[in-house]
């Protein structure tokens, strides 16, 4: 019962806090494509894989009293930062469990930029291609962002990182 | 190379309950829908398991798909009369359009859940691979198929087109609203798509709508809202819902421990094995699972035969608002304590297991939003200007209920455990 939320309290707890939305998206996405045993559904969005399951779910964790979100605005936008509160906190002891290796790849990932983790993010989405196809499908769909050669680069490199933290 | 398909000698239409009429000109549209795996999406229904409370949703997926054409298709004629259309990127966002829900299977969303398929690999593999769908695009060109299946999956290079077939406000949703308000006979599901396609605008990233057409969004926001609760999370689908992935949960189940089935099981075969073929997931249809539920009523396994009796026989499971975890706990252990698997016949059901995404801002860069174009040329988010959507937008969007078989609870010997169950269940 309810196993599925337990793993995204537990991500959130191993993280401390998570300032964004879109970040927090980004974190389950690349844990889900790191084996990590998260179940949401993603779909490619304007901004990258997006989850509204997982957006759903954040909502659910807030109102059942689990989750603390916070509003605040950031030049002319909202923006929400998440952590676990007590209840969450008396949750996790009772029924959570570890979930193996995830707390040094959630920090990790929480060190990163929001921008930074859409690109690792995408790059992941098309991973069934080859390196030069990746870069080149990131150049199309995420031509606004203008990411470079150096940034790219330093994705994929980030995404080894990650693939050895979890051997 | 065949020929390019061009225009048909004679338009074709059929005949449509929510669109009057869908208009057919071009040979490779009806090519397209004259393939077996288009025409398979006549047996798989648009609303699942509704039609066990909304009697008049039998509509299908086919229906839907010619009806998300059709407004594309308008959508296309209302743009040209206003900027040039490449013929070739109308055919594309066309098609695209006509097969977005290809990959669909029986029940979808239950056999994604349980089996780990995904209907979108599926459309993908159907407009990519060895296919009626496949040969038919290929005739547009080598490339025709790749440029379908990545609007399809919204990978696609050109954003307008893709925001066509899927957005905030794009041809599906307005499409499966209008249709499941019709089948289903909710009044709610309306609004006037006619204003909607006239004030809709073209940008390179995707369409805004002209604010003199905000009220006509607002009413299609509102149906979204409505549309989300009064149907699409009716509690009573819901529990045919959790019926139907129990079902396939405890099918699944034996077929891994050695069960014997008294028939033949190869159409679920490899869905259980984890390695169903393409063919082998064209030939589901909503017929086919109906056949082998009727057959499993007859299991020797209780569970299996009870939870198709209730699904064919529509005994559905009753429904309480949430309990706390602790409850739900404890519940667990007394159904188990009265020979009540839990496992099968005490389920939560939340929003989230049936992603719907209301309207919200949300945050930058979370989602792409609906924008208005304002007369000075401004673009502005949806609810910064409408009253209506920014309360809505700030509304409870999320649910959670319990679901039990109360027929196997009152059959309970032990009045003691008894009433400890029902206390918590109606507490």
């Amino acid at each position: 019962m309810f196993e599925d939320h337990l793993k995204v309290v537990t991500l959130i707890q191993e993280a401390g806090e998570v300032v964004g939305r879109k970040k927090l998206q980004k974190m389950v996405y690349i844990a889900k494509k790191l084996n990590f045993p998260f179940q949401e559904k993603y779909q490619f969005h304007f901004y990258g894989p997006y989850s509204e399951e997982l957006t759903l779910k954040i909502e659910e964790l807030c109102n059942m009293g689990y989750i603390h979100e916070v509003k605040e605005k950031v030049s002319g936008y909202s923006q929400y930062r998440y952590a676990v509160n007590d209840e969450g906190q008396k949750l996790l002891s009772t029924y959570g469990a570890e979930i193996d290796m995830l707390g040094n790849c959630v920090r990790s990932m929480n060190e990163q930029s929001s921008r930074f983790l859409e690109l690792v993010s995408t790059i992941m989405y098309f991973e069934k291609l080859e390196r030069d196809e990746i870069k080149e499908k990131v150049q199309t769909v995420k031509a606004k962002q203008k990411y470079s050669e150096e940034e790219m680069e330093e994705a994929f490199a980030y995404i080894e990182t990650l693939k050895l933290q979890v051997q | 190379m065949a020929k390019p398909l061009g225009k048909l000698h004679e338009e074709k239409v059929f005949k449509d309950p929510v669109h009057r009429y869908i208009h057919v000109r071009d040979e490779l549209m009806w090519r397209l829908i004259g393939t077996r795996e288009f025409q398979r999406l006549r047996r798989i229904r648009q609303l699942g398991t509704t039609y066990l409370t909304f009697h008049g949703a039998e509509h299908s997926r086919f229906s839907h798909s010619l009806g998300v054409y059709e407004i594309t298709r308008r959508i296309i004629d209302i743009f040209q009369e206003k900027q040039t259309w490449d013929p070739e990127q109308r055919l594309l966002v066309l098609s695209a359009a006509l097969l977005h829900d290809v990959g669909h299977g029986p029940f979808s969303h239950s056999f994604e859940k349980v089996f780990g398929v995904d209907h979108e690999e599926f459309s993908r593999d159907i407009i990519l691979g060895n296919t009626e769908v496949h040969n038919v695009l290929l005739q547009m060109g080598e490339d025709f198929p790749v440029q379908v299946a990545e609007v399809i999956a919204k990978t696609h290079r050109d954003k307008l087109i893709v925001s066509l077939i899927s957005s905030q406000i794009d041809a599906d949703r307005m499409d499966y609203l209008l249709r499941d308000a019709y089948f289903t006979g909710v009044s709610y599901g309306n609004f006037d798509i006619e204003r909607i396609l006239r004030v809709m605008r073209p940008t390179e990233d995707g369409v805004v709508i002209k604010s003199s057409g905000m009220h006509a969004v607002e009413d299609y926001i509102m149906s979204r809202y409505q549309m989300y609760w009064q149907v699409y999370f009716h509690p009573v689908t819901r529990s045919a819902e959790v019926i139907l992935s129990k079902i396939l949960h405890r099918a699944k189940e034996l077929y891994e421990t050695g069960y014997t089935f008294k028939r033949d099981i190869s159409h679920f075969k490899t869905l259980f094995d984890g390695n169903v073929s393409l063919q082998d997931y064209i030939s589901l249809d909503e017929g086919v699972i109906h056949y082998y539920f009727q057959g499993w009523m007859d299991e020797e396994d209780a569970i299996l035969s009870d939870l198709c009796q209730r699904f064919i026989d529509r005994k559905l499971f009753k429904y309480t608002e949430m309990v706390s975890f602790t409850d739900g706990h404890l519940l667990s252990g007394y159904f188990t304590e009265a020979g009540i698997n839990p496992k099968y016949y005490l389920v939560v059901d939340s929003s989230s297991d049936l992603p719907y995404d209301f309207y919200r801002p949300g945050e930058k860069e979370e989602r792409l939003p609906i924008n208005l174009l304002k007369p000075n040329g401004d673009i502005r988010e949806l609810s910064r200007e409408s009253d209506v959507v920014e309360a809505i937008s700030g509304k409870r969007r999320t649910d959670h209920k319990l679901y039990y078989p109360l027929d196997l609870i009152e059959a309970i010997e032990d009045e003691a455990l008894k009433s400890k169950i029902k206390e918590i269940l109606h507490r």
